[in-house]
C-alpha cells in the first residue's frame, strides 16, 4: 500500500484541538508530519503522509472534514521562474512556512526551499512579475 | 600644503574621463565605499576613489514610452483618434504616428477592481516590456480621416526594431527615500506597496537604501539635468527634476531626507534596453507598474561629495506610514521612524509590535546595476558628463503642494 500525502488547513478555532491525535488513534493509521505551520492570521497548515487500510484512510479524511478541516491531496508543485523574478522580496513576508526566504541579508537574495512549501498558493498573486508558478 | 576643506575640488569630471579612457579610474559601488571610508577615512578615500556607482530597481509608476511607428500608405493620423497596443490604450494626442504608452494603462475591458482585489495581469508596463523583449505587439488605430490623412483604420503587428524612434520617458523615477507601509485597519489592503495584512501584519519598504542614487547625492551636487545614466540596461539621461520633486523634505544632519523627497525625470533609447531591467509588474488590487533599473555614477569631485556616498543603511531613516488611513486621506502623521538596516533585518517594531518586513524594490538587483555600471566605467565604455543645469534645491526650490480644490457647481 502506498502512503498518501495530504494537505490539511485548520481554521483558527480548531488549532488547539487534538484532531490529528484522534485521527490516528481512532482509525488505526500511521503517519508522518512532513510540514506544519501556523500563519499570522492563525490558520494552521499541515502536510501529512498517512498510511493504513484504504477504507480507514477514507474514514479518517471524512472525520477531518467533519471537524471543519480542509483536506486536499498534495499534488501541486510550486516553482519560481527565476528569469521572471525581480528579487524584490514581497513573497517572503507572505509565505507562511518560510519556503520563500532571504538567503543572505547582505545581498538580500531571495531563495526558495521546495521542501518547506505547502502549496498554499498565498504567494502567487502578490508576486509583482507573477514569477511563481503552480504546476499540477 | 594648505589645509583643504571638504568642499574644495580634488579633481574635475574631465580629469576623471581621462582616467576612464586610459583604464585607470578607481570606481567602487556605493556599498563598497562604506567599508573603504571606515578603514581609511573620508579624506584618504576621496583622494583614492574617482567614481562611486549607485543603483535602484523597483516599480516606478510614472514611467512610459513614446515611439513613432512610421507612416502607412495611405496615411493615417492617430492624433485625435484612438490607439491600442495589445489592447492597452495608448495616448494618441500627438501628430500622426507618434504614440505614448503609460506604465499604468489598463485595457478598456480589464475588470480592474470590479472583483476586489483585481488581478491587473496586463497593462502598459507589460506592453513596454514586450516591445523591449523584441516581441511583436498588435497596434490598432481608429482615426477620423482627413484630406491629408485619409485612412481610418489600422490593425497591424509592430516590432521595436522597425519603429523609427522608441524612447523611454519617465516623468518621476528614483524617489529619494520612501515610506515604509503598514496597515492598522482590521482588513487586508492592496496597495502599490504590496498587500498589507491587517493589524500591522507586515511592513513593506521601497528603496535601495545605501545604494539609492539620490540618497548618495542628497543635495544633487553632481547629478542634474544632462547627467548620463545607466537606464534599463542601456544609456539614459536626466532631463528634468521629476514630478513631485520635494527637496524641502526634513533631513538628518547627514543630508539624508527622512521622507520621500527629490525625484528625477529620465529619458533613454528603449531599443538599447533589456527586458530584465524594464519589467511589467502587477500589484493585486492596485494596478500595473513598471520596474525600472537605474544606475547613476557619482564623480568624487571633493571630500564632501564622497562623505555623502558613504552613508550606510543604518544612517538612512524612513517613516512608517499607515496605508489604511493616513496615506489615502493625505494625513501627515507617521507611526515612527526606522532605518534601512532595521527594515532589511526582516523585522521592525511598530507601536510595540514586531512586524515582518519585505522589500518592493530589489536590493539584490540594485547591486547588480551598481556593479555593472562600475565595470562599464572601468572598461572605458561609460564616460561621465557635466550636468547642464542644477535640480531645484534649497529655499528657492518650488514647494510640492496638494490640489486646492475649487469645486464646480453646475448652474441649473
Ligand atoms: S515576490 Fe516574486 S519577484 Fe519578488 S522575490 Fe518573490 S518570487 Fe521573486
Ligand atoms: S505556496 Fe508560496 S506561500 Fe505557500 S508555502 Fe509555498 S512558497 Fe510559501
Amino acid at each position: 500500500m502506498t502512503p498518501r500525502k495530504i494537505v490539511l488547513t485548520f481554521p483558527k478555532e480548531k488549532i488547539d484541538k487534538p484532531i490529528v491525535y484522534k485521527l490516528i488513534k481512532d482509525h488505526n493509521l500511521t503517519f508522518n508530519i512532513m510540514k506544519a505551520s501556523i500563519t499570522p492570521d492563525q490558520e494552521g497548515h499541515m502536510v501529512l503522509e498517512i498510511d493504513g487500510e484504504a477504507a480507514e484512510i477514507e474514514k479518517g479524511i471524512k472525520y477531518l472534514k467533519d471537524q471543519g478541516v480542509k483536506v486536499e491531496p498534495l499534488s501541486k508543485d510550486i516553482k519560481v521562474n527565476w528569469d521572471k523574478c525581480t528579487q524584490c522580496g514581497v513573497c517572503v513576508a507572505i509565505c507562511p512556512t518560510a519556503a520563500l526566504y532571504i538567503k543572505d541579508r547582505k545581498t538580500m537574495e531571495v531563495a526558495f526551499d521546495a521542501q518547506k512549501c505547502i502549496a498554499c498558493e498565498l504567494c502567487i498573486r502578490p508576486c509583482p512579475p507573477r514569477a511563481i508558478e503552480v504546476h499540477f | 600644503m594648505a589645509k583643504t576643506t571638504s568642499g574644495e575640488g580634488i579633481r574635475t569630471i574631465e580629469e576623471i574621463n581621462e582616467k576612464i579612457k586610459s583604464g585607470k579610474a578607481v570606481v567602487v559601488t556605493a556599498e563598497e565605499i562604506i567599508e573603504i571610508v571606515k578603514k581609511k577615512g573620508t579624506a584618504a578615500a576621496a583622494r583614492e576613489v574617482d567614481v562611486v556607482t549607485t543603483g535602484t530597481f523597483g516599480p516606478m509608476c510614472s514611467s512610459g514610452a513614446y515611439f513613432n511607428f512610421g507612416h502607412t500608405r495611405p496615411k493615417i493620423k492617430a492624433g485625435g483618434g484612438k490607439a491600442y497596443l495589445n489592447g492597452v490604450p495608448a495616448y494618441a494626442g500627438w501628430a500622426a504616428v507618434d504614440l505614448y504608452v503609460g506604465a499604468t494603462a489598463s485595457p478598456d475591458d480589464d475588470p480592474r477592481n470590479k472583483i476586489h482585489p483585481g488581478e491587473f495581469a496586463y497593462g502598459g508596463a507589460h506592453v513596454i516590456e514586450d516591445l523591449v523583449a523584441g516581441k511583436d505587439v498588435r497596434l490598432q488605430v481608429e482615426a477620423y480621416g482627413t484630406d491629408c490623412y485619409p485612412r481610418k483604420h489600422l490593425d497591424s503587428l509592430i516590432n521595436i526594431k522597425d519603429l523609427n524612434e522608441a524612447v523611454l520617458f519617465n516623468s518621476r523615477n528614483a524617489y529619494q527615500n520612501y515610506n515604509v507601509a503598514v496597515n492598522l485597519s482590521d482588513k487586508t489592503i492592496y496597495t502599490y506597496l504590496g498587500t498589507l495584512k491587517p493589524k500591522l501584519g507586515n511592513a513593506n519598504y521601497c528603496s535601495a537604501g545605501q545604494l539609492s542614487p539620490l540618497l548618495n547625492d542628497p543635495y544633487y551636487k553632481t547629478l542634474g539635468i544632462g547627467t548620463r545614466i545607466w537606464l534599463g540596461g542601456g544609456i539614459g539621461y536626466i532631463v528634468w527634476q521629476g514630478t513631485q520633486h520635494n527637496p524641502h523634505a526634513p533631513r538628518l544632519a547627514n543630508g539624508v531626507t527622512k521622507r520621500p523627497a527629490g525625484t528625477l525625470a529620465l529619458i533613454g533609447d528603449l531599443k538599447q534596453m533589456s527586458p530584465k531591467w524594464i519589467k511589467g509588474v502587477s500589484f493585486v488590487g492596485y494596478g500595473v507598474s513598471l520596474n525600472v533599473g537605474i544606475g547613476i555614477p557619482i564623480p568624487i569631485l571633493n571630500e564632501e561629495i564622497l562623505k555623502h556616498t558613504a552613508i550606510a543603511d543604518e544612517d538612512i531613516v524612513a517613516a512608517v506610514v499607515d496605508y489604511s488611513d493616513a496615506y489615502p486621506n493625505g494625513k501627515p502623521e507617521v507611526l515612527g521612524e526606522v532605518n534601512y538596516k532595521q527594515v532589511k533585518s526582516g523585522e521592525i517594531e511598530v507601536k510595540g509590535k514586531k512586524v515582518p518586513t519585505a522589500g518592493i524594490s530589489s536590493y539584490r538587483r540594485a547591486l547588480e546595476i551598481a556593479n555593472d555600471l562600475k565595470e562599464q566605467i572601468k572598461k572605458g565604455e561609460f564616460l561621465l558628463t557635466q550636468k547642464v543645469a542644477d535640480l531645484p534645491v534649497g529655499d528657492s526650490a518650488p514647494k510640492f503642494k496638494p490640489l486646492k480644490e475649487r469645486p464646480v457647481k453646475e448652474d441649473k
